[in-house]
């Protein structure tokens, strides 16, 4: 299985861009939330962009991961974006309700 | 064609978040036969993944799932000793999935089964775990005994998505 790595964390514009691995759960989310926080702190990140493209698989794990990039980034007026979501990964967060607070964009 | 059968598996693997995807992806492979639709799989997957997790992390206090590329462990991931067990019983179109641990267990099985509850927010845990496993599965029981350990179990009908993707 591909392993995530810190290349899939970047900075464009005014964006952190973090491209997820193939499985997102409890397993993964410590390093991602990690390295997302190390980049979230630089003052010129306002917005957070989830690239879903190659995720196949998350649970309630990821959930947690968006909710708290959200909780840092929304005070100061930031947005978090879901990009490439595949119909299973819209369920989830259709299920959980995040798709009042994340903008999916398919 | 749903054919009459009876199969049942039993799993026993360490406490460690490595095993979360073993686990799900074997549950997910056992129910393979039936040809299941990717829905049903998901489902499946999710409600497993959830189960392990909480078992993981709340039954045996291994709070880290550190999955780093260089393989490393900080110091502070103390990993506690533990087994979780799986068992799946397939009759006819019913899947059964029962997920034990022999952990620290649960005073207030209510209140963790709340939405949005979570007893770990500072490892950015959601709360959602269980209200996960309900909306996924058909059926989703608990039980569970301070310092003994928890079990849930739960229960799918398979083969229903065809008729739920015709009816979208």
């Amino acid at each position: 299985m591909e392993q995530i790595s810190t290349e899939d964390f970047q900075v464009i514009d005014n964006c952190l861009m973090i491209r997820l691995p193939e499985e997102v759960d409890h397993h993964r989310a410590g390093f991602i939330c990690e390295n997302a926080d190390r980049l979230l702190v630089r003052d010129d990140v306002c917005n957070v962009v989830f690239d879903f493209e190659n995720t196949r698989f998350m649970d309630s794990s990821g959930i947690g991961i968006i909710m708290g990039r959200y909780r840092k980034i929304a005070c100061f007026g930031g947005k978090v974006y879901a990009i490439h979501a595949d119909r299973q990964i819209q369920r989830i967060l259709m299920v959980s309700g995040l798709n009042k607070i994340v903008e999916v964009l398919v | 064609m749903i054919q009459e059968i009876r199969n049942e598996m039993e799993l026993s693997f360490d406490a460690i978040s490595d095993n979360e995807a073993f686990a799900r992806v074997a549950v997910a492979a056992f129910v393979s036969h039936l040809n299941p639709t990717l829905e049903e799989l998901s489902d499946i997957k999710t409600a497993v993944s959830e189960a392990v997790t909480n078992a993981i992390i709340h039954g045996y206090e291994n709070y880290y799932g550190y999955a780093r590329p260089d393989g490393k462990r900080l110091p502070e991931e103390v990993i506690h000793p533990g087994k979780v067990r799986i068992c799946c019983l397939l009759e006819k179109d019913l899947l059964h999935i029962s997920i034990s641990d022999q952990g620290v267990g649960m005073t207030d099985v209510e209140q963790a089964m709340e939405p949005l509850f979570t007893t770990k927010p500072e490892l950015e845990r959601s709360g959602m775990g269980f209200a996960f496993m309900e909306a996924f599965m058909d059926d989703l029981e608990v039980e569970s005994r301070p310092g003994q350990g928890t079990t849930v179990r739960m229960t799918k009908k398979m083969g229903v998505g065809d008729w739920i993707d015709s009816e979208e």
